[in-house]
């Protein structure tokens, strides 16, 4: 029933050959548009942890105050005398601090030049906080924060680089003119968007080069290659004014399992915070913010808003095309009352009539959806055009994508079928015998 | 032209002339908005920076290895020098950051050290008295650095400069009564900054929205910033020797001292490249609304053609007997035309509602401007005119229906 149907659609789609591409390309390039920009937006609006993204939290404490902090949220990072204080409190079941790390990497092995490595300095449950995958070896643990161990973790492509993607773990490696020793080497690992390094980053980085202990990056007076944003009249000459600076530039992570350790850190927080009132270091009454990973993401805007418009008028253009589909389609099944006269007169139940309309209709959504594929291969390929590179390069074709763009043509098509196929169904075969 | 009969007959089409009508709203309500997005996008990367970008690069050298301050300037004064002495080069100069580069360093101005809001904000470019020269800017007002006064910086030394340069947008800002030369500021620090010149036009390091408040509100400090990091080389190459400049400049720099590291894709940028990174994604949404505005607007033109035409189909009889009771063709044409014009007419009704109703909404959501009436205006005679082209040729075949169609049963 169904080969003979999808014989009839393809027969009088023959008929009509301008009407059918115009319906065919209309369809194409809707769903086209939709899903490029739909394979943006995805990439950069997807949960980086999907496990994890509402049990890990970053914490703000209001150290700017009142006219000074964004327009009554507290910044976005902290300072260093606010960060340590969380950090011996020891709330949470795993904590870090971190922030982001430029350095040189100097010549060794093959290379005669020295080249520039991005990394982050972390604490040791930073690893096991955010499921790093390892390669080789392993973190490092507390007491090698506490000790301010001079051990780093590489990451894979990084250690490929390097050292040719063998087990380096054990081997030393100069970075920023002081050794360090491999402890790890991690899998390909790059959260997207990079949900715990975003004060002063897009999110859409390239995976790290190194991760190293925080307590030997701040004795080494390694400094932040990430933002740092002070208020007020500042004085600072040397490092350790700038610690004691109202300057922000530090990410808190926690972890925390249940509502009862969120409710307790958060009481924790405000504790703390009303204590540095009390001892006049704020003027000003606690505010502070727990966010998780969805939320900080929402909170940092991280979705480009380019990203949110072009899918918003790509799925207004689809909306376009499909009522332009209805309009067409309308036209192709009323033009032909003459031939559904005959067919319901011979005995086609109203119910065959829907099936063999509608299944002319997923054949021009099947064309339509192929059509789309093709351009929308084509147009991820040029999306490099339209979007920044490091948001371009998310985009890419998968068979959830392939998948989408048939079902979405062919679905579309369908739905806008229905209202031309139910004008079909009524048509009165005694009337339309007797006038023709 | 009577607007009754023509009424009558879209009463019997509904479906069609409902759908008609919808998609002119819905063209309308996307195009506006899209070509209305278009031009903001166009406006910004069209900016002037206010530099000679034409005969201008920039070099990022990072040092490896853990130097000294001292050490680090000792490098960047030998640099600047082999670099001011290539062939290719006309001048340069040392600098924190540059025009485009998409951030960096920005400090709160007060009027008063007692201030605790902010008057404004504005880029701050640490450069020596070659910077004027090298980025082409004009001075309008007051005098250069001079040599004496440029001084070594360390990223947390206290040695904020009692003088500066500042951009007029600046300088207006702070003395709107034009007064600015001569007067002081504070700039996050205890201690006054007079400003001694005042340069015409120099673009922030960034062009993000939070700055657009701030748009060229820069000031230059006489000092060379030192950093364990490194720095950038803001080089200006004699006319038409920009690719030469750009070669000879690494070469010059690794020969002078190895333990470096300019990147082999993006370590010396032309200003060219520079800008089209800065706006990328402006330019890409441009190019993507004005392809999704032609396509569309073929797809809605070609629409009504195809339902026009089917609609001369079906009524080719009645057109057959207009004709034979003294119809002329300019009737049978003028029809169609004026039946399309209602629903045109109709459509762009709605379409104007949707139209502002989108750009509410994106208002909300997504920072955006309001639309300018006139695109509205601009959008609807578009449109109108398109659904017009559209017509004519259907309309066209209705005019020819012979009269002797009326005699025919079928």
């Amino acid at each position: 029933m169904f080969a003979y149907y999808f014989d009839l659609a393809l027969r009088s789609l023959k008929r009509n050959p301008a009407l059918t591409t115009l319906m065919v390309i209309a369809i194409g390039f809707g769903v086209a548009a939709s899903m490029i920009t739909y394979s943006v937006f995805r990439a950069v609006s997807g949960d980086p942890i999907p496990d994890k993204s509402a049990r890990l939290f970053t914490p703000q404490i209001d150290s700017w105050g009142p006219g000074q902090n964004l327009q009554g949220e507290p910044p976005s990072a902290l300072n260093y005398v606010d960060a340590m204080a969380l950090m011996r409190a020891h709330i949470a079941k795993r904590q870090t601090l971190l922030y982001p790390v430029s350095l040189p990497v100097l010549p060794g092995g093959n290379r005669s030049l020295p080249v520039k490595a991005n990394g982050y300095a972390v604490g040791g449950d930073f690893f096991p906080m955010f499921e790093v995958p390892l390669l080789y070896g392993s973190g490092w643990n507390v007491a090698q924060d506490e000790a301010r161990a001079s051990v780093v973790v590489l990451g894979e492509e990084f250690n490929r680089k390097q050292f040719g993607g063998a087990n380096s773990v054990g081997r030393e490696i100069n970075i920023g003119g002081h050794d360090y020793r491999i402890v790890g080497v991690t899998r390909h690992w790059n959260p997207v968007p990079r949900f715990y390094e975003l004060f002063g980053s897009s999110g859409f980085e390239q995976p790290a080069d190194f991760y190293l202990p925080f307590t030997r990056a701040l004795d080494l007076r390694i400094d932040t290659a990430g933002n740092n944003s002070c208020r007020g009249t500042i004085k600072i000459s040397g490092w350790d004014d700038w610690l004691h600076s109202n300057c922000v530039w530090i990410e808190p992570w926690v972890e925390l399992d249940s509502a009862n350790d969120v409710a307790r850190y958060r009481s924790f927080l405000e504790a703390y915070s009303a204590d540095q009132q009390r001892s006049g270091r704020f003027a000003w009454a606690p505010n502070v913010r727990l966010r998780n990973v969805t939320q900080w993401l929402e909170y940092m805007k991280v979705v480009p808003p380019e990203s949110r418009i072009s899918l918003l008028v790509s799925v207004g253009f689809l909306v376009i095309c499909l009522v332009n589909t209805v309009g067409l389609l309308l036209a192709k099944f009323m033009r032909r009352a003459g031939e559904i006269g005959v067919r319901r007169a011979l005995g086609a139940s109203r119910r065959e009539i829907y099936l063999q309309f509608l299944m002319e209709a997923a054949t021009v959504g099947l064309l339509g959806g192929v059509l789309g594929l093709l351009l929308t291969a084509a147009g991820i390929s040029g999306v490099g055009l339209l979007f920044r590179p490091e948001i371009a390069r998310l985009a890419h074709v998968d068979l959830v994508l392939v998948a989408m763009t048939l079902g979405v043509a062919v679905a579309a098509t369908v739905v806008a079928a229905f209202y031309p196929t139910w004008r079909a169904a009524q048509v009165q075969p005694a009337w339309h015998l007797k006038t023709n | 032209m009577h607007v009754q009969p023509i009424l009558a007959a879209l009463r019997r089409h509904k479906a069609g002339t409902v759908l008609i009508a919808l998609q002119i709203a819905l063209t309308l309500a996307i195009v506006c908005n899209a070509l209305f997005i278009i031009h903001q996008r166009l406006a910004h990367l069209s900016e002037p920076t206010g530099i000679d970008e034409a005969n201008l690069f920039v070099i990022e050298s990072q040092w490896a290895g853990d130097l000294s301050n001292q050490q680090v300037d000792s490098q960047i004064q030998s640099d600047l020098a082999a670099l001011r002495q290539l062939p290719g080069v006309s001048d340069a100069a040392p600098s924190n950051s540059y025009p485009l580069r998409g951030g960096g360093w920005d400090d709160f101005i007060m009027m008063t050290p007692e201030q605790k809001e902010k008057t404004t904000d504005a880029s701050v470019y640490l450069s020596d008295e070659h910077l004027l020269d090298t980025l082409g800017v004009k001075l309008i007002a007051g005098r250069n650095f001079r040599p004496d006064e440029i001084e070594p910086m360390g990223v947390r030394e206290d040695k904020m400069p009692s003088v500066a340069i500042v951009t007029k947008a600046l300088a207006d800002k702070l003395y709107p009564d034009g007064s600015a030369l001569g007067k002081t500021f504070y700039s996050m620090s205890p201690r006054p900054i007079t400003i001694i010149g005042i340069i015409e036009r120099l673009q922030r390091q960034e062009v993000d929205t939070w700055s657009r408040d701030y748009v060229y509100q820069d000031m230059l400090w006489p000092r060379r910033l030192d950093t364990q990091w490194g720095t950038y080389y803001i080089v200006r190459a004699k006319p038409g020797q920009l690719a030469a400049a750009m070669r000879e400049s690494r070469k010059a720099l690794i020969a002078q001292n190895r333990m470096r590291i300019i990147d082999p894709d993006d370590g010396v940028l032309s200003f060219a490249e520079i800008r089209h990174r800065a706006y990328d994604s402006d330019r890409g949404m441009a190019i993507l609304m004005g392809i999704i505005c032609a396509v569309l607007l073929v797809i809605t033109g070609a629409g009504i053609v195809g339902l026009t035409s089917f609609w001369v189909g079906q009524r080719r009889k009645q057109i057959g007997i207009r004709r034979a009771l003294g119809a002329t063709r300019h009737d049978i044409l003028g029809y169609f035309l004026a039946e399309n014009l209602l629903i045109g007419l109709a459509g762009v009704l709605i379409g104007i509602v949707l139209a502002v109703a989108i750009n509410l909404w994106m208002i909300m959501h997504v920072e955006m401007a309001r639309l300018p009436l006139w695109y509205v205006l601009a959008s609807v005679v578009a449109l109108l005119l398109l659904g017009q082209g559209a017509a004519l040729a259907p309309a066209l075949r209705a005019s020819r229906v012979s009269p002797v169609v009326a005699t025919r049963t079928v």
